[in-house]
């Protein structure tokens, strides 16, 4: 079906057994592909060839392949999710290489988030901070109509650009510190905004804190590079937003 | 043998009300002495997992993905149906039941549709009180919009990732339950099989897909939330992890599959590029709004730009075919109408298999930026794949395998024939008949996992003794057993070809003669075609790596393997059903114009298949469907 122009490229790929185990990069050769490639479809052909060849396949994480289950998790040549502005790696596009290109592929690499195999790290970390308060105590039932309660569209947009986070850690993995500032920033503050989250608002943002700094995770020196990383745009302003909301708490 | 349904009679506003009240209760001391298995955490699981920990049961929740938050359900674009009549629209409850069910083409039963229609409504209650941003006016009251199917403004939405938000909702109080120790959760586990002892549900062994360690499981109730099976095409809008495998494992244990046939071909997807894709990605229904369909009229226009074909040599086939729906004629009607087009040769693109989606006359009415304020993002993710402008030219669609109306056979209370085990959300067949209509799987899978089946599930549990069962039942052990043996024989084919190849071979067969239109002669085809590379597959499939490892190649070989098995079962329920109804078009069966032709005097029932052993023909058992409310009628957009 295709007729384009087909590249060759070297890729450099972290390979590493399992959690203690060490890891190296591995060269191998990505031929036939096209523009039309995702960046993931370009490993998948990696991939047949080295089944092929009796070798293991490259290990990686993904599942929806259209940018929004947060399952895929790479850091190509430097940048988390490679670098396009808004753009997971599943749907980076080979357009953006050249024919003969060199790409480093390495997992997202995190004090929190320890190596599993290859490309894939446990994110677990990401779970216990939600589990720790990114939540309203409503049980299922018994609660008002939906119109009962008014939001403010300003406050329920700005809500909404905050969940839109898909939960994937490029953040953790752009930040120098291994934060998970912008994460927890947005969940804290997609509940702030809301009336519905209000009620819990002091202690859960002391909660999730505790949680962040307990998992391991930096903290926030203002490099933004979390922002860059984010494959969503969540905004910087989230974590101002929860400084605000933690010191509120502090007299709450 | 004929199937009952076990749907409460009478009035039929009245039905779920008094069935809940029939059901028998679990006292709140003795709820925790029961133990349920969720498998999955998508819409259905996660709010079911959820709502049974707060209520008090030990529940263990289980997942392949690395999060129970990125179950597939995170994937739906446009939004969710409830019949709250808030624009004043004249919707209502009764409304939004008989827009299902003849959406569904009335092939699903009247009692299971009506309570779905009920509980919408507590839905949406229930999202906003978790504090689901969906979008609001700026009086700050809910908005909504419409979509497929419907002539009222039913659709609550989240920009356009109305999916990720509910299932991060429901991922919110679960993760709540987590913390207080209710639920105890497992991800990356796969569900290998499902354990019964002595007729009854009581367990499941799973593979640790970390460490490849081979697990059990024990409890009083198995629920399987474990999704759709059109990955079976290969190419879908399913992600990649999604399969049969959990669901086919119970089926293989007894658990009777319902009507395999009804698969849904969503109209707009981003056309395939090449053969070495990975899946198609859907473009919301909600863009039929404003996009309007259209191919061009004369074949020698096919080369040409789209905006180079004046306007008189456009043929915008929907709203020449359905004029009162127009461009949001249902998903199986317009998907048709797509193939249709590109069968007579005035498909556009790579391989002729592309219909236009145009926005120019929108753009014109209403102007650019508002376009990009209702579906910016979409815009965007087309020119991320496409390297098009939707803004300047017109989109390209096909259709695409997207959803699943067939799944395991669950009477009322979800209960499957297999005493305690129950299903959910997409996994079971219940309320889309033949046709699923836009913006209802949403619904029905958290209709499921929050209002259903924490009623339904107390109903059995009253019935058996707490803890009856632990993993040192023979059973257990046998079930690993067979497990790592299933495991080893395909880790020592050896063979030459890859799992993928396999794997794109048999959708191929699936895509080609049992997609959008079917035949006598061309699902005949497949199933000498199926076993045969069944057959081969065992002989000749390559898998690397070991099976105590992390190793995502073994995992696909078993999916594969399952699915090798599995669609020869969809064409032969394909075969049987002779007749057209919502997404199952067999060429055979179509009015003059090419709608399809339903045959009510001998197809109207649930067609649900018992598994007989390797080798042997399935059975089929009947469950006829009663038509007290919606009047059986052909179905019309015209």
């Amino acid at each position: 079906m295709s007729d384009h122009k087909t590249m060759t490229l070297t890729l450099i790929v972290w390979r590493q057994k399992g959690p203690n185990d060490p890891g190296k990069f591995e060269t191998y050769t990505a031929k036939g592909i096209t523009e039309h490639h995702s960046f993931l479809e370009m490993l998948d052909v990696v991939n047949e060839d080295l089944i092929h060849s009796g070798k293991e396949p490259i290990v990686f994480d993904h599942d929806c392949r259209e940018g929004i289950c947060g399952m895929c998790s790479q850091v190509i040549n430097g940048m988390p999710h490679g670098g396009q502005d808004r753009t997971t790696v599943c749907q980076l596009h080979m357009r953006k290489f050249k024919d003969g290109d060199t790409i480093y592929i390495e997992p997202w690499r995190a004090r929190a988030f320890p190596i599993v195999k290859d490309l894939i790290v446990d994110r677990s970390a990401l779970d216990t901070v939600v589990q720790a308060g990114a939540y309203v105590s409503c049980h299922t039932g018994g609660v008002p109509d939906g119109n009962a309660v008014l939001i403010p569209k300003p406050a329920a947009d700005e809500a909404m650009d905050a969940a839109e986070c898909v939960g994937c850690g490029a953040c953790v993995a752009g930040c120098p510190n291994g934060a998970a500032m912008l994460f927890t920033g947005a969940k804290v503050s997609q509940y702030a905004l809301l009336p519905q989250g209000k009620p819990e608002a002091a202690a859960r943002v002391k909660n999730l804190v505790d949680a962040m700094a307990k998992c391991g995770f930096g903290n926030c020196t203002n490099h933004y590079e979390c922002q860059v990383a984010c494959p969503k745009g969540i905004n910087v302003k989230f974590i101002a937003r929860m400084n605000r909301e933690f010191i509120k708490a502090q007299f709450a | 043998m004929i199937l009952d349904g076990k749907c409460p009679t009478g009035p039929i506003e009245q039905t779920w009300d008094k069935h809940r009240f029939d059901l028998k209760l679990v006292n709140p001391a003795n709820k925790r002495k029961y133990n349920i298995i969720m498998v999955g955490t998508g819409l259905a699981g996660g709010a079911a997992a959820a709502t049974l920990g707060e209520l008090g049961y030990n529940v263990q929740a289980f997942c392949y993905q690395d999060s129970p938050r990125r179950a597939h359900s995170i994937a739906a674009q446009g939004g969710i149906n409830a019949a709250k009549a808030y624009p004043n629209d004249g919707d209502s409850i009764y409304r939004l039941f008989y827009d299902t069910i003849k959406g569904g083409d009335f092939r699903a039963r009247e009692a299971d549709v009506w309570r779905l229609a009920q509980v919408s409504n507590n839905i949406i209650d229930q999202c906003v009180a978790q504090g689901v941003p969906f979008a609001r006016d700026y009086a700050g009251y809910l908005d909504n919009r419409s979509f497929g199917g419907a002539q009222v403004s039913r659709t609550f939405f989240a920009r356009g990732q109305t999916g990720q938000q509910l299932l991060l909702g429901a991922y919110s109080a679960l993760s709540r339950q987590i913390k207080a120790g209710t639920v105890k959760m497992y991800s990356r586990r796969e569900m290998l099989d499902l354990v019964v002892v002595d007729g009854v549900a009581k367990g499941i062994t799973v593979r640790n897909l970390v460490t490849g360690e081979l697990e059990s499981y024990a409890a009083d109730a198995v629920c399987l939330a474990t999704g759709g099976y059109v990955n079976v095409f290969y190419l879908s809008t399913n992600a990649m992890g999604c399969s049969v495998t959990a669901n086919w494992k119970a089926h293989k244990k007894g658990a009777f599959f319902a009507n395999p046939c009804y698969t849904q071909i969503h109209p707009t997807c981003i056309p395939q590029a090449g053969d070495y894709q990975s899946k198609l990605t859907l473009m919301s229904e909600s863009l039929r709004n404003d996009g309007r369909c259209w191919v061009p009229k004369k074949k020698e226009d096919l080369g040409k730009h789209p905006n180079e074909i004046p306007e008189e040599d456009r043929d915008y086939y929907l709203e020449r075919k359905y004029p009162s729906f127009g461009n949001l004629a249902p998903r199986d009607i317009a998907s048709r109408a797509a193939k249709e087009q590109c069968d007579d040769g005035r498909g556009v693109g790579p391989g002729g298999r592309g219909v236009y989606l145009d926005f120019a006359t929108a753009i014109k009415r209403v102007g650019e930026d508002t376009i990009r304020e209702r579906y910016g993002n979409l815009f965007e993710m087309y020119e991320k794949i496409t390297d098009e402008n939707g803004y300047k030219r017109p989109m390209r669609m096909y259709p695409a395998p997207h959803y699943a109306m067939g799944g395991l056979w669950v009477d009322y209370n979800l209960m499957s024939n297999i005493p305690g085990l129950f299903v959910l959300g997409e996994a079971n067949f219940s309320v889309h008949g033949a046709n699923r209509l836009g913006a209802s799987a949403l619904m029905q899978g958290l209709a499921d996992g929050y209002f259903v089946i924490p009623y339904t599930i107390g109903g059995y549990l009253a019935t058996v003794k707490p803890a009856g069962t632990a993993t040192d039942n023979p059973e257990f052990k046998k079930s690993v057993e067979d497990v790592k043996a299933y495991r080893d024989k395909l880790l020592s084919v050896g063979g030459k070809k890859t799992v993928s190849e396999f794997m794109r071979e048999l959708g191929g067969l699936m895509w080609e003669n049992c997609g959008m239109a079917r035949s006598k002669a061309s699902l005949e085809t497949n199933l000498k075609k199926i076993p045969a590379l069944r057959e081969e597959f065992w002989k000749n499939v390559k898998v690397t790596g070991s099976g105590a490892d992390l190793n995502q190649d073994l995992e696909n070989a078993g999916r594969t393997a399952d699915f090798l098995e599995f669609g020869e079962l969809l064409c032969r329920d394909a075969l049987h059903r002779e007749e057209s109804c919502g997404g199952h078009f067999r060429v055979e069966h179509q009015t003059d114009d090419g709608e399809a032709m339903r045959n009510d005097a001998d197809f109207c029932y649930v067609g649900a298949w018992e598994s007989k052993g390797e080798g042997k023909e399935p059975e089929l058992h009947k469950e006829p469907l009663k038509f007290d409310n919606v009047h059986l009628a052909v179905r019309s957009y015209k």
